[in-house]
């Protein structure tokens, strides 16, 4: 009678980490059922509460439109007008704390414990991290950012920069260069390292308190040092409710308007009409790729979509690059981190600003937004990140993001002001994004610039499609974990539940109207949350300091 | 006629096993060879331990228990899936490959509507091993 205990399949000797020792048992507050031939493992009440409140909020926008509309329209303006300050000091501090912990001797931890391995290769995870984090952004704001700074005539230019155009739209030279700069230093600064920051202190708060002190990955571990025992009752399932409140209604309002914009593009390239008929097909579509790589898995399905994704999209990078014009376009990238190095501080300064209308309508706007979705983001990260040491996960989530969304908006940007340089009144660019303001379209304006418009074109439709799948699906994991308590190996019926309804979500409000209010909505909960990752830092050091390094 | 019997088992529902792992111990005893109960876990924290180890530890205890009641030679190999939900299956076919194993005995449940979707597990480790399956009926 031996026992030949053989551990091959545990990927490394762990090594020395610092368990939290608590008495709650993962899944203990769980509801095992049994429903005809699906099985449920929830998380009481965490699962419901979400459900039945997201429904009641459904109903609410669609039963009372004009109220919802005109409240929600009030609240978001008003809080990131009003909370500006608080907003891009936050924003700030999260940047500081990421650059501090690089340096500190804490960057030795590794996630996972002292002698973990890493999940996940390189290229892998980084495509994973990018895919849910950013991508429909990129597609979005890529053209019109850039163009709308330098070209705004309403009066929210960055830093109060100069206008390169008079009162005719025609070009004024001596202006041209200062207002190109700021256009790309003020993009970069949306996209690079505040936002980063903003999901790598998330994302290292969750790892670290799940991988390292064994809590269950659900985002109330992270509070463990801050409330102790008390994350296990009310106080938690508040936390997660308002996460996975925040993570469907932020998916399925973006999947919403990530429709429209799909079919905008596909009226203005094809014909194709554009109508809610056609935007519904869009969402059942793009929700049914995602069911199909939720139910294949985070190797079989959410991370091969995601480097499909990221090829899709370096294809794209390169195609516009060189026929933008190689050269021009890298000493933009050049000029782009000049100018970014440069203007950061002044951009980022939360006080006494003139530029109300930048500051409060872009930056704060942004920071909410990045911030409602960092429970997403953040958890999703951690989930795939597990063998990183801290330094590393923080160069990967924070610098080198940053430096792919910098040349990103050089690229893409860089080609749109080129566009409006040469062509003047002429300019597609300038017509969709400053005559006629049509964000929607302002990417196909750029391509159509370009030479072979037409392949572009449908290639950047098929982008923007991809990239939804890669957040509906990563989305769909991270609530279904959050509503299992923490469980990953919740039943396959849970998380194609989730993911459908997340696109039932957005066609009711497709249908119904609601889609402006209830995203301002989750915009708004970007101010709770503010504080919440405020205490994350707290948490994250208190964690760092009791571990091995 | 076996040189190794292999055990898919879920900690967590031990209640559900009790057939399979009597008909596991008794074809031991019968052939005279080694048991090896295997389970699949996630490196995230779950009920059954904070860390793979954790889970590894109670595996092999659990298999030290068998080894006791059953008179059998046992041992235990754990299995870190990124996504068990979804990758159990081929956790468990790697794991066929890993121990040698020549004969699985594994719990199923009654096959219902939603086998058609999504095969059982023991049908696909049928379909996809080299080894003998036993799917017993709980």
């Amino acid at each position: 009678m031996t026992d030949q205990s053989t551990d091959q399949g545990i990927p490394e000797p762990e090594g020395a980490s610092d368990i939290i020792q608590t008495d709650y048992e993962i899944g203990q507050d769980n509801i095992e059922a049994q429903i005809g031939p699906f099985g449920l493992d929830i998380h009481n009440p965490v699962f419901l509460i979400s459900g039945v409140s997201i429904i009641a909020f459904v109903f609410y926008a669609l039963a009372l439109p004009d109220q919802a509309g005109e409240f929600f329209g009030w609240l978001r303006p008003a809080l990131t007008s009003t909370f500006d300050w608080f907003f891009l000091s936050a924003a700030n501090i999260f940047v500081l704390f990421c650059l501090i912990l690089i340096v500190s001797p804490w960057g030795g931890v590794r996630i996972g414990g002292k002698d973990a391995t890493p999940d996940y290769s390189y290229p892998g995870w980084f495509a994973m991290l990018f895919a849910a984090g950013m991508g429909i952004g990129l597609m979005f704001f890529g053209v019109l950012e850039p163009a709308y700074y330098f070209g705004t005539p309403w009066g929210d230019a960055p830093l109060g920069v100069v206008r390169p155009f008079d009162e005719n739209g025609m070009l004024i030279e001596a202006n041209v260069e200062e207002a190109r700069r700021m256009a790309l230093a003020a993009t970069s600064y949306h996209w690079a390292l505040h936002p980063w920051a903003i999901y790598a202190v998330v994302a290292l708060a969750l790892a670290l308190f799940s991988y390292n002190k064994g809590l269950p990955l659900t985002i109330r571990s992270a509070f463990y040092p801050i409330f102790g025992e008390r994350v296990w009752g009310w106080t938690g399932h508040i936390i997660d409710i308002l996460a996975v409140f925040a993570t469907l209604f932020g998916l399925a309002t973006s999947l919403g308007f990530g429709a429209q914009q799909a079919n905008a593009g596909l009226e203005h390239i094809y014909g194709i009409p554009n109508n809610v008929t056609v935007q519904v097909i869009l969402i059942t579509a793009i929700t049914a790729v995602a069911l199909i790589s939720v139910v294949r898995g985070l190797d079989g399905g959410v991370k091969i979509l995601s480097e499909v994704n990221m090829v899709l999209a370096f294809l794209l990078l390169i195609f516009v690059l060189f026929a933008a014009g190689a050269g021009t376009i890298l000493s933009e990238f050049a000029a782009g981190l000049v100018a970014y190095t440069q203007e950061v501080v002044p951009l980022s300064n939360p006080f006494g600003r003139e530029d109300t209308g930048y500051m409060q309508g872009w930056t704060s706007f942004y920071w909410a937004w990045w911030i409602s979705w960092s429970p997403f983001v953040g958890m999703f990260i951690a989930r795939v990140s597990r063998g990183r040491s801290v330094r590393e996960f923080i160069i990967c989530v924070l610098l080198i993001p940053s430096f792919v969304c910098v040349l990103w908006m050089a690229v893409f940007g860089g080609a749109a002001i080129n566009d409006m340089i040469a062509n003047g009144a002429d300019s597609m660019v300038k017509a969709n994004v400053i005559d006629n303001y049509s964000p929607e379209l302002s990417l196909f304006a750029m391509l159509e610039s370009l030479p072979l418009a037409a392949i572009t074109s449908t290639l950047g439709i098929i982008l923007v499609i991809v990239f939804f799948v890669t957040s509906s699906d990563s989305g769909s994991l991270v609530i279904d974990t959050i509503t299992a308590g923490g469980k990953i190996d919740a039943p396959l019926p849970q998380r194609v539940f989730w993911c459908t309804f997340e696109g039932a979500v957005a066609i009711v409000l497709l249908i119904g109207g609601g889609l402006t209010a209830l995203q301002a909505m989750v915009i708004s909960t970007g101010l709770p949350f503010t504080v919440v990752l405020l205490l994350m830092c707290i948490a994250i050091v208190k964690g760092l300091r009791s571990e091995p390094r | 006629m076996y040189s190794t019997i292999m055990v898919p088992v879920d900690l967590a529902h031990l209640g559900t096993l009790t057939k399979a792992l009597s008909t596991a111990t008794d074809l031991a005893k019968h052939y005279d060879v080694p048991v090896v109960y295997v389970g699949v876990t996630s490196a995230a924290p779950g009920p059954l331990g904070h860390t793979p180890e954790e889970y590894g530890d109670k595996l092999s205890s659990f298999a030290a228990e068998q080894a006791n009641a059953g008179g059998i030679k046992t041992s235990s190999q754990t299995l870190v899936s990124h996504d068990p939900t979804t990758d159990v299956d081929d956790a468990l076919l790697q794991a066929v490959k890993d121990t040698g194993a020549d004969l699985v005995v594994m719990a199923s449940h009654l096959p219902g509507l939603a086998d058609y979707v999504w095969p059982s597990n023991g049908g696909k480790i049928a379909a996809h091993s080299s080894a003998s399956v036993f799917v017993v009926r709980g």
